[in-house]
């Protein structure tokens, strides 16, 4: 098992809409958005089997999340997670003057972590605040 | 028995498609049925339903419980917690109708706030394009009637706005365009091969980031000028054969997205996707057209725009409106701290911002009114829950092509519960009493 | 409600034709009285002007491309931006104000009520939520009908009483007060690139001719009744040569008698028509025809005209004449947004520098000018910049001052870098002519007034109407020592009623109103082809359901008022 490097972009996806709107407090909503797709080629290079939770690094911070094998492919090198509170753990938040974060265009590294959790949205968000 | 409410308008995106169809219990205080809307549209409707759904507000205990209280507390709390704070924020705005914008407006120039709305994390970019170099634009039935071109640059209306293709843009067979899709090619630029790619015509696969070039190189390959090999992952002859489809047209759209506002060059990117559509505007008929994402964030943009002269990073602080992203924006006044006190509606900015903007707001006086449960109200100290507007009151909303369609209420909500625009008049008649004004 | 006299002011009124007199005026119950009790409230209008609160008749004032204006231009804010005051809400923008602004401006010249040019019907909602933030002052809208597909497909036809039951149905669902016209045909035909240049150009696909559009919807109109005639801006606008175009179009009219009960006798009424009185075949040999449409106008007395002034500033162009808005970008290279709108009309905005050094601007400025002072009948000529193309409305006072003073234009004209073009290109070097307080008020007031129909409410002091009234700090008996004064005096009104209530005190804003939005209900015979044909077009090629088309709730219109016209025995 390696830790790999791929460049990160968010954005929504449908199962991301649909939950959100089911509530943010709800399983489903980890489901859809506390996921990292990964193109089948850097699966390979990660060593690992697809549906495992890994941990996702960038100079900004570090986020745990499950990897799937992606819906939307090719995209070697290429890693998507769906816009919410798990991607912007992670995502540039630098706006370079113009107002807008750097959501999309992000150098992560992808590690394995079998063994830790996924946190539920809001969970995350106050955990990362240190709000109860 | 039950009723059928015709032509009632989804609040969930930009496309608001208003041709949706809701059945509701004879007393019209249950949800039923929902017909003609996409899967997300179908479950905000009937989400709404839901029993466990908050009804009251609530303020967050430091123990992390929460702590039922009255509206008329919750009002007293806002409005102190505004009329007080030397610089506060009024964030979102975009899941919430005109009126109560407006109501908002009047708060924010009483209390001398910044306010901002979601295109600060959206299309906030393309603004700042747009103010450099102009829009040429057209309203969705042109596109249903005329297009025969239609690309889609860093969007993916397959998932962020599922109607559109079958409404307006591939599918509809028009009055120019009666083959349907048939009549149209379509051009799909995106570094995933996404859903929506895998049903265009042609798909560039563009290197993540490099938008910038490949619009550049298309505008060279409209003058058919010189072209290295490979611009952004794309060979020339690729982009050759784009540009020479663009152009063969007889009306073209471009319709743009997060890839390219949210991405490296930001509003530069716009900005040469702006030119691509003006330059083709010398061989034939060219459009562009932002998908914008929230149901009203366009109509947050028109009312802050007629009101105060700007469409969003508004800074009311001394008396008069500024604006100058980058200074006055969300992202960055929380992330310098200037921000001592935030109110969000209509909108998640604790789930949808960097985290290092959440935590700026999560330990000074916060209300969120928002009839879910989010990262946003998870980490504020007020939660207001409100109806939904779209399904339980009505109110004026903006398509993505700024065209207005009013909202209908099609249930009523649960009992006692206010509207946006209820809550804020009462906040606002509050703070005029805290300050002391007309 | 409260009772005023103003008293002792010199009154100018060409409703009863006093010109200049020391009389009272007197206000009850939001309307002009003969007289009123001993507790009225007393405004001095002692050596001051007073008139009628002013009627704009033409000004993109509110609706999606004005709105496209403001947020493109951030930088029209820089500078012009005023503060919060008490019950005044803060404001910006110099040549597209926000919409408190635009309400407090109008009102501080002493307008009491005016007309957004140009309403495309798919966004009147956006037209009245503006107009209903717009405060104090009374507005319309004019639904555009000249390239909106039903039309073109009637008139193809010559179906003049399905053609005037749908405006009436339209008028209705948009609010809207009258029909407007803007480059007939030439928008549709900018929805493939494309325009009408000439009023014989025929319409791609539709295959029907702009002088077919413009008679047709003469006819509608006077088929119904309108309070307003058709209103137009014709084909090939701003362009060297384009009078030609003008006099064809004005020519449409002969033989059109006006048929309404609204005292209006136009069937015609051409609009900016500085920009439509272009000689010359290129930018350099580009001349003055205003006496040749002056000429015209003043000999055919069915038609009504406004000047659009050119006030030679920095401004922002906005027109639903969407292909001259994509020529002029190519000309100064300015941000071009342009809006097509489907089924109906289509839009652009350009922002423009009327600059004093350039000769075509200087030549502009003359032709605007010329204009009014060659139109022999006050009452059918009236004082516009068709706000914001040739200048912001706030200019009107300096408008003014160059026409009631030779003295200021002589100045303005010895300032021009190319004078001596400005002299041989147009015939302003010869005109001494200056406006009269009496005149002014018939082009500002009882005119436009008159114009629109709206003779019995407002536009003069005659017991009966609206008591709308402004007090000028400009002393008719004082020579003019320095014609800066007419400049001055008129900026800023001592006092202005609207409806009967004090809406500026001394020169202050002291109340936002409560405004009304005038429209018009026509009523036709039931017309089930017309009802068939929108319920089709609804459903294969709109892109909203008629139902929410139709959706145009109270809180769209709080205030509405209502003029009604009976078409159904026709």
């Amino acid at each position: 098992m390696a830790t790999i490097n791929v460049n990160l972009i968010s954005g929504r996806s449908i199962q991301q809409g649909v939950a959100i709107e089911g509530g943010k407090e709800k399983p489903a909503y980890r489901t859809a958005a506390g996921i990292i797709e990964l193109d089948p080629s850097d699966f390979k290079k990660l060593g690992a089997w697809k549906n495992t939770n890994v941990r996702v690094t960038s100079d900004y911070g570090s986020v745990v999340v499950k990897a799937i094998e992606t819906t939307q492919g090719p995209h070697p090198g290429l890693g998507f997670i769906p816009m919410g509170p798990w991607a912007n753990a992670i995502i540039n938040p630098d706006t370079y003057s113009t107002g807008m974060p750097t959501f999309k265009g992000v150098p992560v590294k992808v590690d394995v972590a079998m063994n830790e959790p996924i946190l539920l949205g809001i969970e995350l968000v106050q955990k990362l605040c240190g709000v109860k | 028995m039950t009723k059928t409410i015709t032509d009632v308008i989804c609040p969930f995106c930009g496309t608001l498609c208003d041709d949706v169809e809701v059945v509701v219990s004879d007393d019209g205080k249950q949800l039923l049925e929902v017909y003609n809307a996409c899967v997300i549209g179908t479950e905000k409707f009937l989400h709404s339903q839901s029993k466990d759904r908050v009804t009251r507000p609530r303020m967050h205990q430091p123990d992390g419980s929460w702590k039922e209280v009255s509206y008329d507390e919750a009002v007293e709390y806002s409005a102190q917690m505004l009329a007080k704070a030397k610089k506060p924020l009024m964030f979102g705005w975009s899941s919430t109708n005109c009126e109560a914008q407006s109501v908002g407006n009047e708060i924010a120039e009483i209390t001398r706030a910044c306010c901002d709305n979601t295109a600060a994390t959206c299309h906030g970019t393309s603004l700042i394009a747009i103010q450099d170099i102009g829009l040429p634009s057209c309203t969705l039935g042109e596109i249903k009637n005329r297009a025969d071109r239609v690309i889609f640059w860093g969007c993916n209306p397959a998932h962020a706005h599922p109607r559109h293709m079958s409404r307006y843009s591939i599918f509809p067979r028009g009055f120019f365009t009666s083959k349907g899709q048939m009549s149209r090619k379509m051009i799909v630029v995106d570094p995933r091969v996404t859903d929506t790619a895998k049903m265009a015509d042609v798909h560039l696969q563009v290197e993540q980031g490099k938008d910038y070039e490949l619009l550049d190189a298309l505008r060279v390959a409209f003058k058919g000028e010189w072209l290295p090999d490979v611009v952004a992952g794309i060979p020339k002859e690729k982009i050759r054969e784009v540009a020479d489809m663009m152009k063969s047209g007889r009306f073209g759209i471009i319709f743009f997205g997060m890839g390219v506002t949210q991405s490296l060059g930001k509003n530069h990117n716009i900005d040469e996707a702006i030119a691509v559509t003006k330059d083709l505007n010398e061989y034939t008929k060219f459009s562009i057209m932002p998908m914008r994402g929230h149901y009203n964030v366009t109509g947050s943009g028109e009312v802050f725009g007629w009101q105060f002269g700007f469409p969003y990073s508004v800074d009311l602080t001394r008396g008069f409106a500024r604006y100058n992203p980058g200074d006055t924006s969300t992202i960055d006044l929380l992330i310098r701290g200037e921000i001592d006190a935030m109110f969000t509606i209509g909108s998640d900015p604790g789930a949808h911002f960097p985290i290092s903007a959440v935590k700026q707001f999560a330990h000074i006086p916060s209300v969120c009114v928002d009839p879910h449960l989010t990262p946003t109200t998870g980490v504020s100290k007020l939660h207001v829950p409100v109806a939904f507007n779209g399904v339980e009151v009505g109110g004026n909303c903006y398509r993505m092509d700024n065209v207005p369609i009013d909202c209908r209420k099609v249930v009523e909500p649960p009992e006692g519960m206010l509207t946006d625009e209820q809550f804020l008049i009462k906040v606002r008649d509050r703070v005029r009493q805290l300050k002391g004004v007309a | 409600m409260s009772e005023y006299i103003i008293k002792n002011g010199n009154v100018f009124d060409p409703v009863q034709g006093i010109k200049g007199d020391k009389a009272d005026v007197a206000i009850k119950d939001g309307k002009i009285v003969d007289k009123v009790g001993s507790g009225a409230k007393v405004i001095d209008a002692k050596g001051k002007t007073v008139m009628a609160g002013a009627v704009e008749i033409h000004a993109h004032i509110a609706g999606p491309k004005i709105n496209m204006g403001r947020i493109y231009r951030p930088e029209d804010k820089l500078f012009t931006c005023t503060p919060t005051k008490g019950i005044e809400r803060m404001g910006g923008g110099a040549s597209i104000p926000t919409t408190f602004k635009t309400g407090y401006e109008y009102a501080k010249m002493g307008y009491t009520t005016a007309m957004e040019a140009a309403m495309p019907p798919l966004f009147s909602r956006h037209v009245h939520e503006e107009i209903r933030d717009t405060p104090i002052i009374d507005e319309g809208a004019y639904p555009v009908f000249g390239n909106n597909w039903f039309v073109l497909e009637y008139l193809k036809n010559q179906e003049i009483e399905n053609t005037a039951a749908y405006c009436a149905w339209l008028l209705r669902v948009t609010k809207g007060y009258a029909i407007k016209l803007v480059n007939p045909g030439g928008t549709e035909a900018w929805a493939w690139g494309l325009n009408c240049l000439s009023v014989n150009d025929p319409v791609p696909y539709f295959d029907i001719t702009p002088a077919e559009i413009i008679k047709g919807l003469i006819e509608a109109n006077e088929y119904l009744g309108l309070p307003h005639s058709m209103h137009i801006h014709p084909n090939n606008l701003g362009n060297p040569g384009c009078y030609e175009t003008t006099l064809d179009t004005l020519k449409l009219a002969e033989g059109y008698k006006a048929k309404n009960k609204f005292g209006r006798e136009q069937v015609m009424h051409l609009t900016h028509s500085q920009f439509h009185s272009y000689g010359g075949t290129n930018w350099g040999d580009f001349e003055s025809k205003a006496k040749e449409i002056t000429d015209y106008v003043n000999k055919n007395k069915n038609i009504t005209i406004d000047t659009g002034n050119v006030t030679l500033d920095e401004t922002t162009t906005m027109t639903a004449d969407g292909p001259f808005e994509h020529h002029l970008t190519g000309l100064n290279n300015l941000k071009w947004a342009n809006i097509d709108v489907e089924v109906e009309t289509g839009s652009g905005v350009v922002p423009y520098i009327y600059s004093p050094s350039i000769s075509v601007c200087a030549i502009q400025w003359a032709i605007g000018l010329e204009i009014a002072l060659m139109m022999k009948d006050p009452m059918r000529c009236y004082i516009t910049t068709d706000h914001p193309n040739a200048g912001p409305f706030t200019r009107y006072p300096r408008v003014i001052k160059w026409l009631m003073s030779a003295k200021a234009r002589e100045a303005q004209i010895n300032a021009f870098k190319h004078k001596d073009k400005v002299l041989s290109q147009s015939s302003i070097g010869t005109l001494d002519r200056e406006i009269s307080l009496y005149e002014l008020a018939q082009m500002t007031r009882a005119g436009p007034a008159k114009s629109l129909g709206l003779s019995g409410m407002c536009g003069g002091l005659k017991p009966g109407m609206d008591a709308d009234v402004a007090v000028y700090n400009f002393n008719p008996d004082k020579p003019v020592a320095n014609p800066e004064e007419i400049e001055k005096a008129f900026s800023r009104c001592a006092h202005v009623f609207k409806s009967g209530v004090e809406v500026i005190t001394n020169g202050e804003i002291v109340s936002n109103g409560n405004k009304r939005t005038l429209w018009v209900n026509a009523k036709v015979k039931d017309n089930p082809q017309v009802m068939r044909d929108i319920n089709e077009k609804f459903l294969k090629y709109y892109s909203m359901t008629q139902a929410n088309y139709e959706a145009l709730g109270h809180h769209f219109v709080p205030n509405p008022y209502a003029l009604e016209v009976d078409a159904t025995q026709v």
